[in-house]
């Protein structure tokens, strides 16, 4: 359930909306991280819902001492109105028998809120890639049918790679096989990915295989991968200026 | 996982498993689910009085309402506030789930969280939580638990144990630091907490960090004190950390300030013979 924190909710018709997937090495929420703290978005709202596991901290992205002392929660909204941008961050995980009633309440806040697309910034294993998805960039994107209708020559401009479909048994050769998605370690990244496509939603998955470890210049690379298709940025963020924002959230999040 | 000692820890691993649901979940995995949901429902039992208030659509009148989560947190309030005699109890919240002893029975899983009521100044509870509550029943336990009471002037304090390894500085932790204490506040709090606010990059978890979700989202005046202890079990030193924060409420509570040894003594003996870690 979306609650806002002032007393007049925000409207959000016609934003974009980018929201991470709780994944491998939280690439995801180390990203939404980044582009909260760079275009320094103010918060809006929060979701609260039994799905994810609670947990409380002081201001992630507080700068000086005046703004340290501010309750955060496990998801909360920011905006930056001028951008027409939205973003969910979620830092806690998803209890695990409430995926599928996370992902119902994530598509029914973003039908309810009228974004006008949807972007999910995820990761995958990078060890369980087959030989196609070894070849060349890290990155991989899925878009909803409904968002090719709007967006299909903006991707094919960039150039980007689409998420390779892997057979579904390697090395044996069934004719009535399909090979099909899969995106390991990228939580529910899939379970969203194919319920807005039932649902008609423009919805798009960006995401990256790594592995785990310390995942910070991943979410650089994520970010600056996004910025080129989502314009959010005129440079790209840097890796040495940029560094304090990661200290928070996903990082400390990850009950490890 | 098990560490040398053989004590069991829960890791977490923050790779994510897919979740490849089965759309044709098998009838029987299915009921067995639905049961264990059941099972794992949080249950308030609350005394005929507050029952009969409750069914008529009020709710519990609450203006100070504490929080003990944890051995230290609850046995401060035993020793320190319970023991003048001037409470009354109002009832339990039963919880089951894996952590739960089958055999232990009912008594010992109704002394795990329970609700008093200061007999002069009804207004005031106090709850203490000495029960694992499992991760997906800490919203529930929230949820149930402030919609029994009145939200109207409604003041939340939380006392929490937690132990010194959870938490993360740069500096260098002297041992004499320890027991120390942090806060947490949600925005509608506007006093000043008794301590120093929770450093980045620690977090709370747990019924606390349930709770301060709840209140901030609602807009109650919440905060929790975070108890740091290098103890294992309760003791009375780490007990002693959470005074302050009491002494802010001392109109509400008066705090019994030299608890007679012999309950003290009681109240720490219970856990000396747990570990076998140096017999």
């Amino acid at each position: 359930m979306f609650v806002p924190s002032d007393n007049s909710p925000p409207s959000l018709e016609d934003f974009t909306l980018v929201m991470p997937a709780v994944a491998v090495g939280n690439v995801g929420q180390l990203a939404v991280d980044l582009i909260v703290s760079t275009l320094n978005m103010s918060r809006v709202g929060f979701i609260h819902t039994d799905c994810l596991i609670p947990m409380a901290g002081n201001n992630p992205y507080s700068t000086c001492k005046e703004d340290a002392q501010e309750l955060h929660t496990p998801a909360e909204v920011y905006v930056a109105p001028e951008l027409k941008l939205a973003v969910l961050q979620i830092r806690a995980p998803i209890v695990q028998t409430k995926s599928k009633k996370f992902r119902q309440l994530i598509v029914s806040w973003i039908k309810a809120s009228g974004f006008s697309r949807t972007v999910i910034l995820s990761s995958s294993h990078a060890y369980q890639r087959d030989d196609q998805q070894m070849k060349g960039t890290p990155l991989r994107y899925l878009a909803t049918p409904s968002l090719l209708k709007a967006s299909a020559n903006a991707l094919k401009e960039l150039g980007w790679r689409e998420m390779e479909r892997v057979a579904s048994f390697p090395g044996l050769t069934e004719a009535n096989a399909e090979p099909r998605l899969c995106i390991p370690g990228g939580g529910i990244t899939k379970g969203l990915y194919t319920d807005s496509c039932s649902e008609d939603l423009p919805l798009a998955v960006v995401l990256l295989f790594c592995s785990e470890g310390d995942n910070i210049p991943d979410a650089f690379a994520l970010v600056n991968h996004l910025n080129d298709w989502l314009h959010l940025l005129d440079d790209p963020v840097s890796d040495t200026l940029q560094f304090y924002c990661c200290s928070f959230t996903s990082r400390d999040l990850k009950f490890d | 996982m098990a560490t040398f000692f053989g004590e069991v820890l829960s890791v977490y691993s923050r790779a994510v498993e897919e979740d490849d649901e089965d759309p044709e979940q098998d009838e029987e995995d299915e009921q067995i689910r639905r049961e264990l949901e059941e099972k794992r429902e949080v249950h308030l039992r609350w005394s005929p009085e507050v029952s009969e208030l409750l069914k008529s659509g009020n709710k519990l009148p609450c203006r100070e309402f504490i929080l003990a989560v944890g051995h230290n947190a609850a046995k401060f309030l035993s020793v320190y506030v319970l023991t003048s005699a001037n409470w009354d109890t109002l009832g339990h919240a039963s919880v089951w789930n894996e952590r739960s002893r089958a055999v232990t029975g009912q008594s010992s899983e109704e002394s795990a969280c329970v609700f008093y009521r200061h007999k002069e100044n009804p207004t005031v509870m106090i709850c203490q939580v000495t029960c694992y509550v499992a991760e997906d029943q800490l919203f529930q336990w929230t949820e149930k638990v402030f919609d029994c009471l009145q939200h109207r002037e409604l003041s939340v304090t939380v006392l929490s144990d937690s132990s010194v390894a959870d938490y993360k500085t740069a500096d260098y932790l002297c041992t004499s630091s320890a027991p120390f204490l942090r806060s947490l506040h949600t925005g509608t709090f506007s006093g000043q907490p008794v301590c120093q606010s929770l450093e980045q990059p620690n977090i709370i978890t747990g019924l606390p960090a349930a709770v301060l979700n709840h209140c901030q989202v609602q807009r109650i005046a919440t905060v929790v004190y975070q108890c740091y202890s290098d103890v294992i079990g309760p003791d009375s030193v780490s007990m002693e950390t959470f005074k302050p924060a009491l002494t802010k409420l001392a109109k509400s509570i008066q705090l019994n300030s030299s608890p007679n040894t012999d309950i003290l003594r009681k109240m720490v003996k219970t856990t000396d013979i747990q570990s076998n870690l140096y017999i």
